[in-house]
C-alpha cells in the first residue's frame, strides 16, 4: 500500500498556491518511486493562514507542515517523514493534536480536510452514509422527529426550525415534491458551504437523500452561486461517483426509494439567496422574490411541495440519523441546539472555519482563534452575519453566539460569517456601502428596496459632504432614519427588510464617523 | 447588443437543442451559450424563446436580470474583483483603484485591445485571505497592487513548449 501525503484543492487554499507545492510533489515521488507515496487531494482542514498545509500520514496520525512553499517539498519528502514527526522548520507536530483544531467540535466538518472528496469509498471508512443507512430503516415521520428532535434550525441565516419545515412538506399529499439546496452562499466573510462543497459533497448528497426519504421527494437540486467554479466541479464528480456506486438514481443503496440529484448554477444574483427568488431562478426565470405565501412547502418549485434548505443543515443531517437527534440536541444554548461553523474572515491573522457549539462569546471566538488583526492594528468594528448584518462595536463582542441573544441587540448570526475591520475603518463609507450594494443586488419587485437603497445612498451623500449646517445635519439624519424604518418594516424580503441593520448599528454606535468627514472621505479608507 | 455569425448561431442552436428538454432549461441554456462564445448574442435570443416557448422579451428579461450574462463580447481575460465587506477591510478599495487605473477601465469595460474586461463581483468565498480577484476560473487571494501587477504579467507571458 502507496503511504499518503495530503495537499487541499479547496479555492482558498490553492489562492494560497497548493497547486504548485502538489506539482512539485508530484514530480519528487515521480523521481523517487522508492518513496513509494501517493499525493490525495482533499479538502482543507480550515487553517488557511497555514496553507498550503501539507499532511503526511503516519503509523502515528497525520502531521502537517505549513505553510510549505514547492521550493520545501524536497526536504520534507523522505523515508522518515512516513514514519513519524520529523526534525523540520515547517512541521507543525500530529494535525489533530493542533490546539486550534483539537478544541473544535467538528459534527458536520468532520471529514473535511481529512478524505478524498470524491471517494466513495473513504467517505464510507470514514462512517459515510450510516446515517443513510438508518434512516433506510425507518417511516417517513420517524425521520422528521429525529430532525425535529435535534433542535436543527436553518443554518442559512432565518434559523427556522427545519424539522418543522420537512412536516409541512412530508404532511402535503403524495405527489412530485421537490429537496432544493440553497448553495448560493452570497454573504461577504462566509465560506462554509463552499468549503463543505468542495471537502466533503457527499454528507450534503447523503443528507439531500435523507430529505428525500424524509419527505416523499424523489428528486433534488443543488443550486450553486456561480462564483464557486471549484465547488461546482467537485460536486458534479462526486455526483457521478455516487451514481456508480447506487447513491442516487433508481434503488438508492439496493432499497425502493429512488432519488435523482442535479447541480444548477445561478449567475452572479445576490438576492437568488432569499429562497423564493431561488425558485424562480430555478424554474428558468428573472430571480424576483415571490410574496409568502403560499410557502414553497406548499408551493415552491414548479408549484409542487418543496424543502429548501442551506447547505450546511442538510449536511448537518447525516451525523443526526448517525448518532440520535437528542445527541446532536445536547450541543448549544437556549433554542439555538448543536453546532455552528464560523467563518472568521476580513482583517485577521488566523482567517479559517471554527466549527463549535453555540453559546460561545465573540470575544472567546476571537481571543481563542483570531489571534489579532493581520494589519496587527486594533480591532474597532465587527459585521456578523454577511452584508445584512449589524456592526458590532466592541462593548458587544461579549454577545454569545446564539441566535436570540444576537437579536436582542438588533443583530444576526445569520450564516456565521464573521468580518473583522481594524481602527483605519470608515464606517460611514460602510453605511454607505451597504445601500450601494442593496441599490446593485435588490431585485427590484417591492418599493421600499429599489427606490430606498437608491435614496439611502444619496441621502448618506449628502450627509457627508461636509457642508452641512447643524440643522440641515439632523435633517439628512432624520430622513435616513425615516428611510431605514420604511425599508425595514415595507419590504418584501430581508435584501431592503434588513440592509438598515449595518446603517444602523454604524450611526449608533460609531456616530463620529459621521460628523466630520474628512474632505476625500473614499480616500481615507484602507490607504 | 452584439450579434453572432450564421456559423455561431448554428452552434448555439446545438446547444440549445441539448439542454432544452430539462425542466427550468432557461439558465443551463444561457450558461452553456456563454460559455462557448463568451456572451448572449442578441440574435440567440429569439431561437432560445421559440425553444423554451417564451417570449423574446422574456428571454431578454432573464439575461438583463443576472449580473453573470453579457451581451457584449468580452475581452480575453475576465477580470472580476471583489467588492464584499471583508475584502474593504483588508484593502479592496485601494486595490480597485489601482486596477482601474493600470487597465485604465472602469467596471463593466474592456480594454481598447481587447485583452481585458473588468467586473465587480460580490464574494468569491475567499474571504479568510482578502482582498480576492477572480480570472477566468482562479482565484487569487491576498492580492494588493504590486501582486495584481504579477498576476497581469503571468497572463500575458506565455510559455512555449519545444518539441
Amino acid at each position: 500500500m502507496s503511504r499518503k501525503i495530503y495537499l487541499s484543492l479547496d479555492t482558498t487554499a490553492r489562492s494560497r498556491g497548493t497547486d504548485l507545492v502538489a506539482a512539485q510533489v508530484e514530480k519528487k515521488l515521480k523521481a523517487q518511486p522508492e518513496l513509494n507515496g501517493k499525493l490525495i487531494r482533499n479538502g482543507s482542514r480550515g487553517m488557511f493562514w497555514l496553507e498550503p498545509l501539507l499532511e503526511i500520514s503516519t503509523p502515528k496520525g497525520r502531521v502537517a507542515y505549513g505553510p510549505v512553499a514547492a521550493s520545501d517539498v524536497s526536504a520534507i519528502l523522505n523515508q522518515q517523514c512516513f514514519d513519524d514527526v520529523i526534525e523540520h522548520p515547517l512541521c507543525l507536530g500530529f494535525t489533530e493534536q493542533l490546539p486550534w483544531l483539537k478544541s473544535q467540535q467538528r459534527l458536520t466538518f468532520a471529514r473535511v480536510g481529512v478524505i478524498d472528496p470524491v471517494d466513495v469509498e473513504d467517505y464510507i471508512n470514514h462512517d459515510g452514509f450510516v446515517g443513510l443507512t438508518n434512516a433506510l430503516a425507518k417511516t417517513a415521520q420517524q425521520l422528521v422527529d429525529q430532525v425535529k428532535e435535534s433542535g436543527l434550525r436553518g443554518r442559512g441565516g432565518a434559523a427556522f426550525p427545519t424539522g418543522i419545515k420537512w412536516q409541512t412538506v412530508l404532511d402535503e399529499p403524495e405527489q412530485q415534491k421537490y429537496i432544493v439546496c440553497n448553495a448560493d452562499e452570497g454573504d461577504s466573510g462566509t465560506f462554509a458551504d463552499r468549503m463543505l462543497m468542495e471537502g466533503d459533497p457527499f454528507v450534503l448528497i447523503e443528507g439531500m437523500i435523507i430529505a428525500g426519504l424524509s419527505v416523499g421527494a424523489n428528486q433534488g437540486y443543488i443550486y450553486l452561486r456561480s462564483e464557486y467554479p471549484q465547488a461546482h466541479h467537485i460536486l458534479k464528480l462526486a455526483i457521478k461517483n455516487a451514481e456508480k456506486a447506487g447513491y442516487l438514481g433508481q434503488n438508492i443503496a439496493g432499497s425502493q426509494h429512488h432519488f435523482a440529484l442535479e447541480v444548477r448554477l445561478g449567475a452572479g444574483a445576490y438576492i437568488c439567496g432569499e429562497e423564493t427568488s431561488l425558485l424562480e431562478s430555478l424554474e428558468g426565470k428573472r430571480g424576483l422574490v415571490r410574496a409568502k405565501p403560499p410557502l414553497p412547502a406548499i408551493e415552491g418549485l414548479f408549484g409542487q411541495p418543496t424543502v429548501v434548505n442551506n447547505v450546511i443543515s442538510l449536511a448537518s443531517v447525516p451525523y443526526i440519523l448517525t448518532h440520535g437527534g437528542a445527541k446532536y440536541r445536547d450541543y448549544g444554548m437556549g433554542r439555538s441546539r448543536g453546532t455552528l461553523p464560523v467563518q472568521l474572515a476580513g482583517n485577521i491573522a488566523q482567517g479559517g472555519l471554527v466549527e463549535l457549539a453555540f453559546g460561545i462569546s465573540l470575544n472567546q471566538l476571537l481571543q481563542q482563534y483570531g489571534n489579532g488583526t493581520k494589519s496587527k492594528r486594533a480591532m474597532s468594528s465587527i459585521q456578523v452575519g454577511g452584508p445584512l448584518g449589524a456592526y458590532l462595536p466592541s462593548e458587544q463582542w461579549d454577545t454569545p453566539l446564539d441566535y436570540e441573544a444576537f437579536s436582542s441587540i438588533g443583530a444576526v448570526l445569520g450564516h456565521g460569517g464573521i468580518v473583522v475591520f481594524d481602527d483605519t475603518v470608515d464606517m460611514a463609507a460602510q453605511a454607505r456601502f451597504a445601500m450601494e450594494f442593496c441599490e446593485v443586488e435588490s431585485c427590484g419587485k417591492c418599493t421600499p428596496c429599489r427606490i430606498g437603497a437608491v435614496r439611502g445612498v444619496e441621502v448618506i451623500d449628502k450627509l457627508l459632504a461636509g457642508n452641512n449646517s447643524e440643522a440641515q445635519r439632523q435633517d439628512h439624519l432624520s430622513l435616513l432614519h425615516d428611510l431605514c424604518d420604511t425599508m425595514e418594516f415595507g419590504s418584501l424580503c430581508a435584501m431592503g427588510g434588513m440592509t438598515p441593520f449595518p446603517v444602523r448599528s454604524a450611526l449608533k454606535y460609531f456616530p463620529d464617523h459621521f460628523v466630520t468627514p474628512p474632505l476625500n472621505h473614499e480616500d481615507q479608507v484602507n490607504d | 447588443m452584439a450579434v453572432i455569425n450564421e456559423q455561431g448561431l448554428q452552434q448555439i442552436a446545438e446547444i440549445i437543442k441539448q439542454h432544452q428538454m430539462l425542466a427550468g432549461a432557461m439558465l443551463p441554456i444561457l450558461h452553456a451559450i456563454q460559455n462557448s462564445v463568451a456572451f448572449i448574442p442578441d440574435n440567440a435570443m429569439p431561437l432560445i424563446a421559440k425553444a423554451l416557448n417564451v417570449s423574446r422579451a422574456e428571454v431578454h428579461g432573464v439575461v438583463s436580470f443576472y449580473h453573470h450574462f453579457r451581451t457584449e463580447k468580452p475581452g480575453n481575460h475576465v477580470i472580476e474583483v471583489c467588492r464584499g465587506e471583508s475584502c474593504q477591510a483588508m484593502g479592496s478599495r485601494t486595490l480597485e483603484r489601482a486596477i482601474k487605473s493600470k487597465l485604465a477601465i472602469d467596471y463593466h469595460q474592456t480594454s481598447s485591445d481587447q485583452q481585458y474586461t473588468l467586473e465587480p463581483v460580490y464574494c468569491l468565498g475567499n474571504c479568510a485571505c482578502s482582498p480576492a480577484i477572480r480570472i477566468g476560473d482562479d482565484i487569487h487571494g491576498e492580492v494588493d497592487p504590486g501582486k495584481f501587477e504579477q498576476i497581469l504579467d503571468a497572463l500575458t507571458t506565455y510559455s512555449l513548449e519545444l518539441k
